[in-house]
């Protein structure tokens, strides 16, 4: 990859940093104790962790029933938490893989987070196929293992088998992928550390890394790749996802744009979870001059294109539920039955929060401020649990019978196991960002030399950071002389 | 500055004129009356060998099942009088197929005119998009890029005596066009359609067809005189980011553009059918024949040397881009005729049954062309790199896509009644001759280093990590 870059790009970290500073600054969150803020969030998050679990063990003891189901709208809040917490996932990878493939450097000091956000939103997703079943005891039943039934199997065409096979791939090689990039990182902790204890779990979480240039080399290669095959993966995990809805003869669910739109929409999702995130995580573990203002704005113009995707999406699907010509398109998502029906409210929700809001985000000013990211990025995940509530609840309120015509009202539990994840996503994502490197420090501290503040301004000033020796001059290059 | 041969100039002038002679062929060829077209049906009848009674036999089987099931009210009621009287039924039957013959050379020639408008645009939209994401690698190819897309101007000139000529009623490729569709004292009647009249009719899909056209056009001819500009002025890029910021407009207008021009000049050749996927598919489909098409006049400019910077390592992401979005277009074919074929409802189904049936070769062939082929050999990271592998991939992606585009036209248009023969061949020489032209005499009018753009050193330094550069001549090996 060349060494050389533009003056015009604006740096990506802030300051007069040193490999060292890096070091120190990465690993400081870790080695240091825990203040006070940490465990008054931790204690909320866990609270509500607990509360979500015993909502989950009640429902499982007495019943499905406890919920706001009812036989016509048999998906509600579960599905709904489902396909929302996936969406969340899908940053991470897109940040990971996605940015990787397009070079994106500025990647670098979010991808950890992004990841681990990621891997911890598909735990939250995992929860719910498995509690939404009427029997869960039986839910091993889904894989395809010989048995004493005759070797009773399953069928492959449901959407919802092909979901267990995403969701479950998708959760390993984001495992897999977060981890191996973690290597180098770990390694540092480890020769850092001073307790014993601490050494030795360092020591076991990093593989015995030492960094020799074959292994960066085999790193680099296997990222790539991993980056290959995670993106294809990340698309048509949501893709699965969408089809649960698309394959259905129900109007509103069946449409052929749900594939890519409900890719766009969990990468717009997801994009304003990292948002808001990394807004509170920059702050209280002072890296900020890593996650600078410039990367909150290139994520707010990934926001914006991918929003500017899912409301033409909206468009399409508005459009095409008219022009089909069809009556009982008129009575579902996105549609006049569903912007003046029962669930209006919810309707209207998605359309401000998700796409009047974030054109906001077009003044630069704006998107360059942390406040209102913070605020944009809050409504953007409220916009997009609507999106998955009304595609699911409104269709499903009104379908081709109106004898089977039914409201859906949610109960605490439905609620509760809601508040339940959220909680345990905090716990998880707290624990993290106390003991793994939260931002891939060997990752930045190759962009530090072209793509640092510091080196910047020097090279614009012509003030060489390498007085001695002209690399150009030896070896017939020019590009050289900014590499070292 | 490069020079536009004589002998390119000369190829590309016959190839406009032998296209010319074809397209001439294809209209002077086509039935003109119910008698011509009767002498036509007995004629492909009178074969008498297997394949051909059986080719009538799906062809009648075609023509009931889609006034039987596609169409409804009136029409129905229409074709149900007509089977009382047999006779009345040769008539109409000799009618429609005098329709689908006489949109032959038409169909001929709005598939390649399709396939070549559509692609300048989505070389306009790739290189709108390496603005605004601020690429630093493809700076290079910026000049032949802008040459691709003056390709416009002529595409588009065609594409308005199209618009013209299916005002002027001179061709039935829409259906609803058709005299009596929105009139319900007419025979030819059709409730669907006329339920869609506020979006389907003649006026407003006229004035939408010229406002794309003219939006696309706009920013083509702004961008390009910027583009120019900035090698000269030096207002601390204050040119440039005009660019940038027209740019990112465009962008915008063209999402939306390109949505409800896929609607208007392709999804509407079946005006019964629908899909939300549509207009994305549209745009796969041209993208990935877009990023071929640079690689292409890329790799012809280079062997010239009229590309001086350009490197195996720009060969490779560009090549990167071909194999990924022909993944790209597969995921999006697949997951619109995956769920049409799942949920199997016959009007949406009847879209793909015709074209599995009357359609089956080019359909399947597309697939393995589009999505089998590049995957295989644009996988492997040093055959991206290597000119002649690139053009081996790159044409049998442009061949598929044209079939793409083929199959998304001919089955609305002609129906039963499709071949592959002199019109088609000599649609496609015609724009392939215009487009050798435009394209070669642009990018020999300008500077073909985009001197004051502020990344084209990064360009010019642009190496990706394992690429190996083979003898061409640049100093930044490294």
């Amino acid at each position: 990859m060349s060494h050389y870059e533009a003056p015009i790009r604006e740096p990506l970290v802030l300051g007069d940093k040193s490999y060292h500073d890096i070091t120190e600054d990465i690993a400081k969150p870790i080695e240091g104790a825990a203040n006070k803020n940490w465990y008054i969030a931790f204690y909320i998050s866990l609270a509500g962790m607990l509360w979500g679990f015993g909502c989950i063990f009640y429902t499982v003891g007495t019943g499905i029933g406890v919920w706001g189901l009812n036989k016509n709208i048999g998906w509600a809040w579960d599905i709904t938490n489902f396909v929302w917490w996936v969406g969340i996932g899908h940053a991470g990878t897109l940040i990971s893989a996605v940015l990787l493939l397009f070079r994106q450097k500025w990647r670098m000091a979010i991808n950890r987070s992004a990841e681990a956000m990621t891997i911890f939103a598909v735990f939250q997703a995992g929860l719910f196929p498995i509690i939404h079943m009427g029997r869960p005891w039986n839910g091993y039943w889904v894989l395809p293992m010989p048995n004493q039934f005759g070797s009773l199997w399953v069928n492959f065409n449901s959407p919802l088998l092909w979901d267990v096979f995403a969701i479950s791939t998708y959760l390993s090689v984001s495992l897999v992928f977060w981890w191996t990039g973690l290597l180098p990182d770990f390694a540092m902790i480890r020769d850092r550390a001073v307790k014993p204890f601490q050494k030795k779990i360092y020591a076991l979480l990093s593989f015995g890394w030492s960094g020799r240039a074959k292994d960066w080399q085999r790193f680099e290669e296997v990222s790539l790749v991993l980056a290959g095959l995670a993106t294809p993966l990340v698309l048509s995990v949501h893709t699965i996802v969408s089809m649960d809805f698309a394959t259905s003869i129900n109007p509103g669910w069946h449409s052929t744009i749900f594939p890519p739109y409900f890719v766009a929409g969990a990468i717009f999702s997801g994009f304003a979870m990292v948002q808001t995130l990394l807004g509170i995580m920059r702050k209280v573990t002072n890296l900020e001059d890593y996650i600078t203002r410039m990367h909150i704005e290139y994520m707010n113009m990934v926001i914006i294109l991918t929003g500017g995707i899912v409301a033409v999406a909206y468009a399409t699907e508005f459009f095409i539920a008219w022009y089909t010509g069809s009556p009982y398109e008129n009575y579902t998502y996105l549609s006049v039955g569903a912007a003046t029906g029962p669930y209006a409210w919810a309707f209207w929700s998605l359309i401000i929060f998700n796409i009047i809001t974030p054109q906001l985000l077009w003044i630069k000013k704006f998107r360059r401020s942390f406040i209102i990211t913070f605020i944009i990025s809050i409504a953007i995940n409220i916009g997009m649990w609507f999106e998955r509530f009304d595609i699911i609840a409104i269709v499903l309120s009104k379908g081709h019978l109106p004898s089977t015509w039914w409201r859906f009202e949610p109960t605490f539990v439905d609620v509760g196991i809601f508040v339940g994840t959220i909680g345990f996503f905090g716990v998880l994502f707290l624990l993290y960002a106390r003991t793994f490197p939260v931002i891939a420090q060997a990752e930045v501290k190759t962009i530090l030399k072209s793509s640092g503040e510091f080196y910047k301004k020097r090279r614009e000033q012509g003030i060489p950071t390498k007085p001695a020796i002209n690399v150009a001059n030896v070896a017939g290059t020019t590009d050289k002389s900014n590499k070292e | 500055m490069y020079q536009f041969s004589g002998k390119l100039k000369t190829f590309s002038l016959a190839l406009i004129l032998v296209g010319l002679v074809g397209i001439g062929y294809g209209f002077y060829s086509a039935p003109k009356t119910v008698e011509e077209a009767k002498e036509i049906i007995s004629h492909q009848g009178a074969h008498g060998d297997s394949h051909a009674t059986s080719h009538e036999e799906v062809k009648v089987d075609e023509h009931h099942s889609s006034e039987g099931v596609e169409t409804h009210g009136a029409v129905a009621e229409t074709h149900a009088s007509a089977d009382a009287h047999g006779e009345h039924h040769d008539d109409a039957h000799a009618e429609h197929v005098l329709h689908q013959l006489k949109n032959k050379p038409w169909s001929a020639l709005y598939v390649s005119l399709f396939f070549f408008l559509g692609i300048t645009l989505l070389v306009l939209a790739f290189y709108a998009i390496q603005r605004v994401a601020q690429a630093g690698w493809s700076i290079l190819l910026f000049r032949v890029m802008e040459a691709i897309t003056a390709n416009l101007v002529p595409t588009s000139i065609v594409m308005l005596i199209v618009i013209g000529s299916a005002v002027m009623h001179w061709n039935h490729m829409f259906p609803w066009m058709a005299e009596g569709t929105f009139d319900p004292t007419s025979p030819n009647y059709d409730p669907i359609i006329d339920g869609k009249s506020w979006w389907i009719n003649l006026p407003g899909w006229a004035i939408r067809s010229v406002v794309y056209l003219a939006i696309w056009n706009g920013y083509r001819w702004f961008i390009r005189r910027n583009s120019i500009k900035e090698d000269t002025v030096n207002d601390n890029h204050k040119t440039y980011k005009l660019s940038y910021n027209v740019s990112v407009g465009f962008i915008f207008l063209f999402m939306i553009t390109e949505t409800l021009m896929s609607w208007d000049w392709i999804m509407g050749l079946d005006p019964h059918w629908f899909s939300t996927l549509f207009g994305w598919y549209v745009l796969a489909s041209l993208l990935v024949s877009a990023l071929t098409v640079i690689a292409f006049v890329t790799i012809y400019l280079r062997s010239k040397g009229a590309l001086p910077g350009v490197n195996d390592s720009h060969i490779h992401d560009l090549a990167k881009y071909m194999f990924g979005f022909s993944i790209f277009w597969t995921y999006l074919w697949f997951a619109q005729f995956m769920l049409i074929w799942y949920a199997d409802i016959p009007e949406e189904t009847t879209y793909f049954a015709m074209r599995f049936n009357e359609y089956n070769l080019p359909f399947l062939a597309m697939v393995v062309m589009n999505f089998v082929f590049p995957i295989l050999l644009l996988l492997n990271s040093d055959f991206k790199s290597i000119p002649w592998f690139v053009v081996i991939g790159g044409v049998v992606i442009l061949l598929g896509h044209y079939i793409d585009i083929f199959v998304m036209v001919m089955p609305a248009t002609v129906g039963a009644q499709w071949s592959f023969g002199i019109p088609e061949i000599g649609s496609l020489l015609f724009f392939l001759g215009i487009f050798i032209y435009a394209t070669f005499s642009a990018f020999a009018k300008a500077n073909p280093i985009p001197t004051g753009n502020p990344f084209l050193e990064e360009s010019e330094h642009y190496h990706y990590y394992n690429i190996e550069h083979r003898g061409e001549g640049s100093g930044d090996h490294h």
